[in-house]
Parts: structure tokens; C-alpha cells; sequence
């Protein structure tokens, strides 16, 4: 209150009312430009892609040839919208338990003198660019993936058994499996950061009850708090993953870039982020309608999860 | 009784198993990302020297530095940041002043959420079309922009939450001395929240610094030195995308030494960011 009698504002001339409904325009045109954005966007997108989607139609999204040679120029986009779906959902499976374990050490288990630094780096660390992951899975993960995961993998899969199928591909260290474990080790922090906020917000006297009442650890985690902010995990586990969705630089170091279905987990292959990236400044006419057609597939998955997050987020907050 | 004793035998072990999970995650996730800050340390450090600061990005083989990449990236960041600070500021007045609980405020303040989060690659597109294509050019001020429409949405999120934070009597005591609501806002409440809003930018700011893909279809690259906004320019972000990924090792070496100036960047702003936010909170 002091402040605010400190600051003096000072009484204007009438003329001063002149301005508010300028000022209120601009603070609305501000907030318009916003929605005219990701209005703009889509639009944006659909009209780009429109002569892709048109020649194609449905094969566009089912269809497994990406073929730009300009003899025959074919584009199905199935193999990296399906690369995309599973190196996300491979990476968030795998983020996913870690996440939460780090969640709960920080929140339930640490040492009280940890936990701050813990937290912080934790936290520190979900800002580092995305570049940096994927450098680092080029340059120190690849190699070491390749020598002592792919390589004896593939040579202790019995021929003709289904794991040859599985660990099939060419042991370079880029492919499926690598990427996702990048992605991985990408949302992590992000995820971590989150759910140990949301931990956070549990009242203390309703974790209090449940160890009042002779509950171990465990029992307290998953039968009181975790249910507690149950829709905020959820959301924050659906963020993370449509940070996985779009991460581009990521993914396109160690993927492989390789258009088709990918045949096993060493297979490379390609998703939608990755395929824009290495193609889209070298493409012209059709080639740069089907990429960006491809974008616009990518917004439609990716907006459904964020809104869906989103939503349970909100839920959360007001409940 | 037996039942029992063994049912709390099992809700023990059934803790250790969970205890002992929690721990072991954690210390395998703190191993992994030790290692990658190692990595991005050591061979960033063993590539930095002072040609870094003083040369322009070269071709394999040949002596050079980064500095038209640095300096491509700390003028389409500001470029960025004085548009979204634009925008995202005045947006979120209007959320927290103007639209009240009104149907629009409500759209605006999901699709904002939604765009917050959005691939960032498919923001580099829409530049593209919007900007790129009808020039005809790849355009340092297409980068900028790019970035601002990543940063905006964060700054606008950010005033919004502080300024709802701002007490109510502080707007009733400002208008009953006769200011007009703007006036309010300006010298009142702006001022109020002026810590909060500088963590959202620099925030926003730590984010944009790192981004690659919006970039690459709208600034591209340039391998010279220049000022001019008007055409292609060197990022920090795009340099190290494309020498990593050229078979020379002195490019590589230059992408890791590039790689660690962003990260020590990004990471000093969002401890300065944290600094000013906990000060804000006292």
C-alpha cells in the first residue's frame, strides 16, 4: 500500500482520458495479433500444401513412396508421420518413468540440503537448447550406441528369430531407437521440472495424513499426492510429449533421414520435423507443397495433444 | 495374524523396491546429463580460442571464427525481443486489465497457451510464406521475426500472470485520484510488476537464443560478415547445424565451440532470470 501512495501518480489534464481508448486498442491489437498468428499459420499451411494434398489426397498420409526425383514425383508422407508417432511415444515411455522418479526423489525422498541444488540443475538443465542434445548424440552417443548396444545386439539375435527382425539395420548408431533415446533424454528435465512443481502444490497436511496413518513412501506417492494432481500430470506429460513431436534439431542429427517404413529399432528413418529440415531450402514446386503439407499434418497432431494438455492443466489449476 | 505380518513384510519391500527405484533413476538421469554438459565443455572449451571473436565462419581447411554468427544471432534476437515485447506486453494487458473473464479473453489466453508450445519449425514455415517467398529473399529481419513469434507468446503469459498479481487497490486508489485507467496501468501497475515482466523476457530470450529450426527457412545462412538485415544471416544455431554435420573435424570443432556459447548464454540469462524473480518475490 506504502508504494502505492509513495508513487504519486500524478493528476492528469482531462485531455490524458483522450488516449485510453487508444491505448485499449493497442493492448487488444496486441492480443489479436496473437490468435491472427496461429490463425495465419494454419492458414498459412493449408493453402502451401493445398497442391500436394489435392494430386494425392488420402495417399498423402497413407501412402510410403517419398520419392521427389522430378520424372515421377511421389509423395506419400506415411513414413515419417509414422516415425514421428513412434519415436515420440518411444521416447516419452522411456522419459517417462525416470521423470517421475526424479519427481518423487526430489519432492518425497531427498536429503533436505540436495534438494534445492538438485532442483536447480534440474531446472537449468530443460533450458539448454535442443542443438546441444543432438550434437551430443551425434558426436559422443552414436558411436558409443553403435559399438556396444547395436553391434552385439545384432550379433547375439539368433537368425530367424523375430529378434533379428527387431535389432535389424546398420549399426552406425543413428535410427529409430537412438533418436527416441535422445528425445528422450531431451524432455526429461523438462518433465522432471514440471511434475515436481505440481508435486509441490500438495497441501502438506494432506501428505502429513497419509503418513500420520502409517503409510510407507510408496503408498503415500501413488495412492495420495499422485492422485492429487493427477489431470496436472497428465498435462504436463502431454507437453512433454508434443515438445517430442516438434523437436527438429533433436531428431535430425541421429535419425538417419531415410524415408521409408523403418524395418527395425537400428533402422534409420525420418520424421515430419526432420524431413522439413533437410529438405524443405533445396525443394521448389511440388516437392515444397508436400513438405509443407507435411507441416501441416504436424501442426493438426501436435495442436490436438497441446490442447488436450492444456486443457487438463487448466482444470487443474481451477480445481 | 500371519497374513498380516507378511502383508507389511510386502508393503516394506514393496517400498524399498520404490525407494530404491526413485533414487536409481535419478542418479542414472543426473549421470546422463553430467556427461552431455562434460562433452559440450571440454570439446567446446578445446575449440575456443580467439579467432572465435574475430573471424567469420570459413570453409574446411581454412583458419576462421564465428563472430558474423554471433553477431547475426544477437541482432535477430533483438530484433525478436523488441517485437515480442511489443506484442506480448501489450497482450497481456489486455488480458489482465481489459478482457476480464470475457469469452475472447478466454480464446486468446488457450490459443496463446497453444502457441507457447507449438513447433517451432512450423513457425519458420509461416515466416517463410509470409515473408521470404513474396521478397523473394531470405531476410535477417524474416529471422527476427521468427523469433519474436516464438517469444511473444511466453512474455504474454508472463505479464498477464504478474500483472493479475498486482493488488486491486492499487488500480481503485489510482483511479480514485482521478487517472485515467491507461495512465494507471503505465505508471502504476507496469511499475509494480516491472521485475516480473523483465523474467518473462529474459526467459523468452534464454529460449529463442537456442532455436535452429525457424531459422533455417527464413534467415538461412551467410558465410560473410554483415550488418544488412535485408538479406541471409549467419545464426549461431544454424552454423553449428551445418558444420556438425559437415565430415571436417575443424568444422566440427567450431559447431562444439558454438554449441558451448549458446549454452553458457542461455544459461547465464536464466540464472540472472531467476535472480530477478526471486528478488520480485521478497
Amino acid at each position: 500500500m506504502s508504494t502505492a501512495l509513495n508513487a504519486r501518480p500524478r493528476r492528469t489534464a482531462p485531455r490524458g482520458f483522450a488516449f485510453e481508448p487508444i491505448f485499449r486498442a493497442l493492448c487488444f491489437s496486441a492480443a489479436i495479433t496473437l490468435l491472427v498468428t496461429l490463425g495465419g499459420v494454419i492458414v498459412a499451411l493449408a493453402i502451401g500444401g493445398w497442391p500436394a494434398i489435392a494430386k494425392f489426397g488420402i495417399n498423402f498420409v497413407i501412402g510410403a513412396t517419398w520419392d521427389p526425383s522430378p520424372d515421377h514425383e511421389v509423395y506419400g508422407a506415411a513414413g515419417p508421420i509414422i516415425g514421428t508417432l513412434i519415436t515420440s511415444a518411444a521416447a516419452l515411455m522411456m522419459a517417462l518413468p525416470v521423470a517421475g522418479g526424479v519427481a518423487f526423489f526430489l519432492v518425497e525422498l531427498c536429503p533436505t540440503f540436495l534438494r534445492r541444488p538438485i532442483g536447480t540443475a534440474v531446472e537449468l538443465l530443460a533450458g539448454i537448447p535442443s542443438i546441444v542434445y543432438g550434437m551430443w548424440g551425434l558426436f559422443v552417443f552414436a558411436p558409443f550406441f553403435a559399438k556396444y548396444v547395436e553391434a552385439p545386439l545384432m550379433t547375439a539375435a539368433p537368425a530367424g528369430s523375430i529378434w533379428e527382425a527387431v535389432f535389424s539395420g546398420i549399426p552406425n548408431g543413428s535410427g529409430i531407437l537412438a533418436a527416441s533415446i535422445i528425445l528422450a533424454i531431451m524432455i526429461l528435465p523438462f518433465m522432471a521440472a514440471t511434475l515436481r512443481e505440481l508435486l509441490n502444490t500438495v497441501p502438506a497436511a494432506v501428505r502429513e495424513s497419509a503418513y500420520g496413518l502409517g503409510a510407507t513412501t510408496a503408498e503415500v506417492v501413488m495412492s495420495v499426492t499422485l492422485p492429487y494432481v493427477r489431470r496436472g500430470a497428465i498435462g504436463a506429460v502431454m507437453l512433454g510429449l508434443g515438445r517430442a513431436l516438434g523437436e527438429t534439431m533433436a531428431v535430425t542429427f541421429i535419425i538417419g533421414n531415410s524415408h521409408g517404413f523403418p524395418k527395425g529399432l537400428f533402422d534409420s528413418g525420418s520424421t515430419i520435423a526432420s524431413t522439413i529440415a533437410n529438405e524443405f531450402n533445396e525443394a521448389s514446386g511440388l516437392q515444397s507443397a508436400a513438405l509443407i503439407a507435411l507441416g501441416l499434418v504436424l501442426f493438426v497432431i501436435t495442436f490436438t495433444v497441446l490442447a488436450l494438455a492444456r486443457l487438463m492443466l487448466r482444470t487443474q489449476a481451477k480445481g | 495374524m500371519a497374513v498380516s505380518v507378511r502383508h507389511v513384510a510386502m508393503r516394506r519391500l514393496g517400498n524399498v523396491v520404490f525407494v530404491g527405484f526413485c533414487g536409481a533413476v535419478t542418479a542414472i538421469a543426473l549421470t546422463a546429463l553430467v556427461m552431455i554438459l562434460y562433452s559440450l565443455v571440454s570439446q567446446g572449451l578445446a575449440g575456443m580460442n580467439l579467432d572465435i571473436f574475430t573471424k567469420s565462419t570459413p570453409a574446411a581447411g581454412t583458419p576462421g571464427g564465428l563472430i558474423n554468427a554471433i553477431v547475426g544471432s544477437i541482432m535477430m534476437s533483438i530484433v525478436g525481443m523488441v517485437i515480442a515485447l511489443l506484442i506480448g506486453v501489450l497482450a497481456g494487458t489486455w488480458l489482465a486489465e481489459y478482457a476480464g473473464d470475457s469469452k475472447l479473453g478466454a480464446v486468446v489466453r488457450f490459443l496463446n497457451d497453444v502457441l507457447l508450445s507449438a513447433p517451432s519449425i512450423l513457425i519458420g514455415l509461416f515466416v517463410y510464406e509470409m515473408l521470404v517467398f513474396p521478397f523473394k529473399t531470405f531476410s535477417g529481419i524474416a529471422g527476427g521475426v521468427a523469433l519474436a513469434l516464438l517469444a511473444a507468446p511466453v512474455i504474454t503469459r508472463t505479464t498477464e500472470d504478474v500483472l493479475k498479481l498486482q493488488p486491486t487497490a492499487l488500480r481503485e486508489s489510482g483511479v480514485a485520484l482521478g487517472a485515467p485507467v491507461w495512465h494507471v496501468i503505465r505508471t502504476i501497475l507496469w511499475r509494480g510488476a516491472a521485475n516480473g515482466i523483465l523474467t518473462g523476457g529474459l526467459l523468452a530470450f534464454a529460449r529463442i537464443s537456442g532455436e535452429t529450426a525457424p531459422l533455417l527457412f527464413t534467415a538461412l545462412n551467410n558465410q560473410f560478415f554483415s550488418w544488412d538485415m535485408r538479406h541471409p544471416m549467419a545464426s549461431l544455431p544454424v552454423v553449428i547445424f551445418q558444420d556438425a554435420l559437415t565430415p571436417y573435424p575443424d568444422l566440427n570443432k567450431l559447431a562444439w565451440a558454438g554449441a558451448l556459447l549458446i549454452a553458457a548464454a542461455v544459461l547465464t540469462v536464466t540464472v540472472v532470470a531467476r535472480a530477478f524473480s526471486k528478488e520480485s518475490k521478497r
